[in-house]
């Protein structure tokens, strides 16, 4: 199962953090500076999967942006490689500019995606139904 | 900043702040602004100062006073503010907060309201964030959530199902007959969810794996649509339709399919189709491709259909993209020891692989490498390994060695290629290799009798070069033992080099001078020096002088040495030359090697003399001499017999546990599918330390420990702390926890990995302490035998 999930600029600040699994405010940072460390460090030729404690960690670069999945050791890495791709499609296609001014709407994207660390739904269309009739609710 | 403000405000604030304390102060304003909101009683911008609230959380800061806050969201009927609450509920809250209880009557209520969206929000909340008894008390309201008709429902419902079962495993019989009926499902998602749900409930409970192994046709006949359907647009990636779907599927099969011959049989004709019609240019069909592979591997398969496997992963390796070079690497090492003719096909991709710039990818392939030399291709395979040490990055050079030695010691093809191995080894990586070399190579020069005084010129180069501190001894015991083959200067192999006594003398004193030399290396140096006496004719005065000097030396093995070989010379003169005759051929099994200090010697010898002065008693002393010369670097674990790896020369170590570990190698061969047993290890107090091998690697084991506890008090401050043999590297992953809950309610486990690369027996001394109703305990248990595995 899919045990976190960051999403991280290239300075290392995070811009998106979710948790599948409980973990304690103090470890969590040292995790993700961890974490954050291990994948920004790693050049263009080097493999997208690293072992890390008893995670294995699949990343990501979109342009400024690191998408960082932490996931248990019996998941398949390249079937979590293209999940990755599809949420930043998703994002793509819902977000025309900039992200993250719009935090809880990439929270209800990725809860629609991702629940409790399984994958729910990855067709995009039906991921961005309930958001587009929130948004149509917001307005009337 | 006015409270009502919203997100977007305030985060574009904060990512303003140049300074860290900058950023600290705007944060500190904010929640106390919005601690003051959350004080009035009704205020419009709540869901706002939340939100908030949260992103401030995101970052790092402390948000605790806001759980009260999402409770009284949670209850509002406004949907805005119920999705910003059930969000707050699922950052802020777990099972450990008290306010989370508090939440349950809104789920329930929440779970059969009659908008969707609704349902699905509280069904979300209660699968991240549930407790035991929420579940419990929720758990009807979900299974008849996953009977309804639409299918937005019930693909959550299926995850929130898997998040109970785990939480609370009885309630599984529960879900059992809902699983079934979801699988008949059309929608994608809830055939997702219903996949997930049965791999949980299979996991936990064997019964169940035996009920549902009646749905594998119905699993293949799905698998079959999603493979021969044409180009689908809802679900397709790449070409490939649903990916994630088809992954899943797989898995479950793996799991059906695993002991099992019928199900297995299902299964063949699907995986062969599957394997032949995924197209493997992008990533996605790769990801179907390898999930195939592993089950296709753990399942009870005909053997055309592990080859098929075999020639994709070896596909793999040929793909330009890294990351699928990598996976295939780490299944072809899993399958190695079982398949191992049809990996050797691919020697050559992966020996290629060693040259690649990714240090994973070397990783793998220097592994693999090793696992696939044997004695028809250790020339090349020697060739491809010498060459990527000398290249290597410093963190695979320790491994590497070892491996180079280990390999050269089972197929070495003439003692001539070993010796000059291992001495091609000593230069390129000397610092990285480990103590046990220096005896090996001894021991095996002295079995080498007509390559005496080869191996003789070539180390006197190395010597004289100096370049590393195992080199420089091996140098050092060789000149001693056989300088008149040097100084004779012939030679057939090599080119015979022109010395005389003096040049040897020279670089003999070097090393006892130089900065450089370890004391043990020093030691080499002056036993060496003063076996020369009986060797050379001319300069015996300026060895007499050398050794004199070191009477007064501060380092206690030195002076000892220096003062008893003065002691030859004065008073034993006349027994110098018997004693520091020729050694014989030692023998690897020797019973020498055990804890004896150089200094017992020469003290056992002269004693000995004076009572049987025969050739015969000399012969055996300067064994022992030659054994306990040897015992300058082994410890008392470890003796020289660590090195060969089968099983019948194991049975030859005089060690007490060998029968075990004999057993223990000869379980390897054979890969068993067998459960994993566990062993107890540890049982006192009402603490049980239960042991268990989860993989077993060609170079080392991963276990994991579990405690429970049957005593009604919770157990604090429960730690594990392992020590293992010298040539045994350990590696303590993070444990679970530090309280033992009363009465076997929970354990606490923590995994451990072994990395044997020179495959010593295993042996492991674990102290557990902990405090139990307000006493500290300690206590340590010695490991001797580690049970089985299964392949996994």
């Amino acid at each position: 199962m899919i045990k976190f999930l960051l999403m991280v600029n290239k300075q290392g600040q995070i811009r998106l953090s979710k948790y599948y699994e409980h973990i304690d405010l103090a470890k969590r940072a040292s995790l993700e500076v961890d974490v954050i460390k291990g994948c920004l460090s790693r050049k263009k030729e080097e493999c997208s999967f690293v072992e890390y404690k008893d995670y294995k960690l699949v990343y990501r670069q979109y342009a400024s942006l690191f998408v960082m999945v932490g996931v248990s050791e019996n998941e398949n890495e390249l079937a979590v490689y293209e999940l990755v791709h599809n949420f930043v499609e998703v994002l793509d296609k819902y977000f025309s500019r900039v992200i993250m001014f719009n935090l809880e709407k990439v929270h209800v994207i990725l809860d629609e995606m991702i629940l409790n660390g399984h994958i729910v739904e990855t067709n995009k269309s039906r991921i961005l139904a309930p958001l587009l009739v929130l948004d149509k609710m917001a307005e009337s | 900043m006015s409270p009502s403000v919203r997100l977007q405000e305030m985060i574009r604030v904060i990512r303003s702040a140049r300074t860290q304390c900058e950023e600290r102060g705007v944060i500190q304003r904010e929640c106390a602004a919005i601690r003051a909101q959350f004080r009035q009683a009704d205020n419009v911008g709540r869901s706002h100062n939340l939100a908030k609230l949260l992103y401030v959380h995101m970052l790092g800061y402390p948000a605790h006073f806001g759980q009260m806050e999402c409770v009284r969201l949670i209850a509002s009927p406004r949907y805005s503010e119920k999705r910003v609450g059930y969000l707050g509920a699922m950052m802020l809250l777990d099972e450990k907060q008290d306010a989370s209880l508090l939440i349950t009557n809104s789920i329930k209520n929440d779970l059969s309201h009659s908008n969707q969206y609704v349902q699905s929000l509280a069904l979300c909340t209660l699968a991240c964030m549930g407790s035991a008894e929420m579940c419990r008390d929720l758990a009807p309201e979900i299974d008849r959530l996953l009977r309804t008709s639409n299918s937005y429902i019930k693909k959550k419902a299926a995850l929130c199902a898997v998040h109970i079962v785990r939480k609370v495993p009885e309630l599984g019989e529960l879900f059992t007959t809902a699983a079934h009926s979801l699988l008949s499902e059309k929608n994608h998602g809830v055939l997702h969810g219903a996949v997930v749900l049965i791999t949980e409930l299979c996991e936990q409970n064997p019964e169940s794996l035996a009920q549902f192994r009646k749905v594998v046709p119905e699993l293949v006949h799905i698998m079959k649509g999603l493979v021969m359907s044409g180009y689908s647009p809802e679900h397709n990636v790449a070409g490939i339709s649903d990916p994630f779907l088809q992954v899943r599927i797989l898995r479950l099969l793996r799991i059906l399919g695993r002991n099992n011959d019928t199900a297995s049989d299902a299964m063949n004709d699907l995986l062969a189709q599957v394997a032949t019609n995924t197209d493997s240019s992008k990533t996605a069909g790769s990801a179907v491709l390898y999930e195939t592979v592993l089950t296709i591997m753990d399942i009870k398969s005909e053997s055309g259909l592990r080859v098929l496997a075999v020639n994709i992963l070896g596909r793999f390796l040929l793909n330009n993209d890294r990351n699928i070079r990598y996976i295939s690497m780490m299944s072809l090492q899993k399958i190695v020891q079982t398949d191992h003719n049809a990996v050797q096909r691919h020697r050559g991709t992966i020996v290629d692989c060693l040259k690649d710039p990714d240090a994973s990818v070397k990783r793998r392939a220097l592994e693999l490498s090793l696992a696939l030399v044997s004695a028809v291709n250790i020339r090349s395979m020697m060739k491809e390994l010498l060459l990527f040490l000398s290249s290597c990055p410093p963190e695979l050079r320790a491994q590497a060695a070892s491996g180079i030695f280990s390999a050269a010691e089972r197929y070495a093809p003439s003692q001539r290629w070993h010796i000059d191995t291992i001495l091609h080894v000593l230069t390129t990586a000397g610092a990285d290799v480990r103590d046990e070399t220096v005896p090996n190579l001894i021991q095996l020069i002295t079995t080498a009798n007509e390559l005496h005084s080869y191996t003789v010129h070539k180390l006197y180069r190395a010597l004289v070069a100096d370049i590393s501190q195992s080199l420089v001894q091996v140098a050092c015991w060789c000149v001693g033992e056989y300088g008149d083959l040097l100084l004779r200067a012939e030679c057939d192999d090599t080119e015979p080099v022109q010395v005389t006594e003096d040049d040897v003398l020279d670089a003999l004193e070097t090393v006892l001078q130089s900065h450089m030399s370890s004391p043990a290396t020093r030691g080499f140096a002056l036993t060496a020096t003063m076996k020369l006496s009986t060797r050379i004719t001319h300069n015996v005065d300026r060895i007499r002088s050398i050794v004199s000097i070191y009477g007064s030396c501060i380092d206690l093995e030195l002076q000892q040495r220096a003062v008893e070989y003065n002691a030859l010379f004065k008073k034993y003169d006349h027994m110098r030359a018997a004693v520091l005759e020729r050694m014989p051929v030692i023998d690897k099994t020797s019973p020498g090697h055990s804890k004896g200090e150089m200094t017992a010697g020469p003290v056992q010898e002269r004693d000995q003399t004076q009572k049987q002065p025969a050739v015969e008693t000399v012969s055996q002393e300067s064994t022992n001499q030659a054994s306990n010369l040897l015992d300058l670097l082994s410890s008392s674990d470890d003796a020289p017999q660590s090195t060969p790896a089968q099983p019948h020369s194991l049975d030859a170590c005089p060690t007490s546990s060998s029968s075990p570990e004999g057993d223990l190698l000869d379980l390897l061969g054979g890969l068993d599918l067998m459960p994993a047993p566990s062993l107890t290890v540890y049982e006192k107090n009402g603490v049980t330390l239960r042991l268990q091998c989860d993989r077993q690697m060609d170079t080392g084991v991963s276990i994991t420990l579990s405690a429970s506890n049957s005593t009604d008090g919770d157990i604090t401050q429960f730690n594990l702390q392992a020590a293992v043999p010298k040539c045994v590297q350990l590696q303590m992953k993070a444990p679970s926890g530090d309280v033992l809950p009363a009465r076997a309610a929970g354990q606490l486990t923590q995994a451990i990995l072994l990395k044997n690369p020179n495959k010593v027996g295993l042996r492991m001394r674990v102290r557990v302490s902990y405090c139990s109703q307000g006493t500290n305990y300690q206590d340590t248990v010695q490991i001797d035998s580690f049970p089985s595995v299964a392949w996994q």
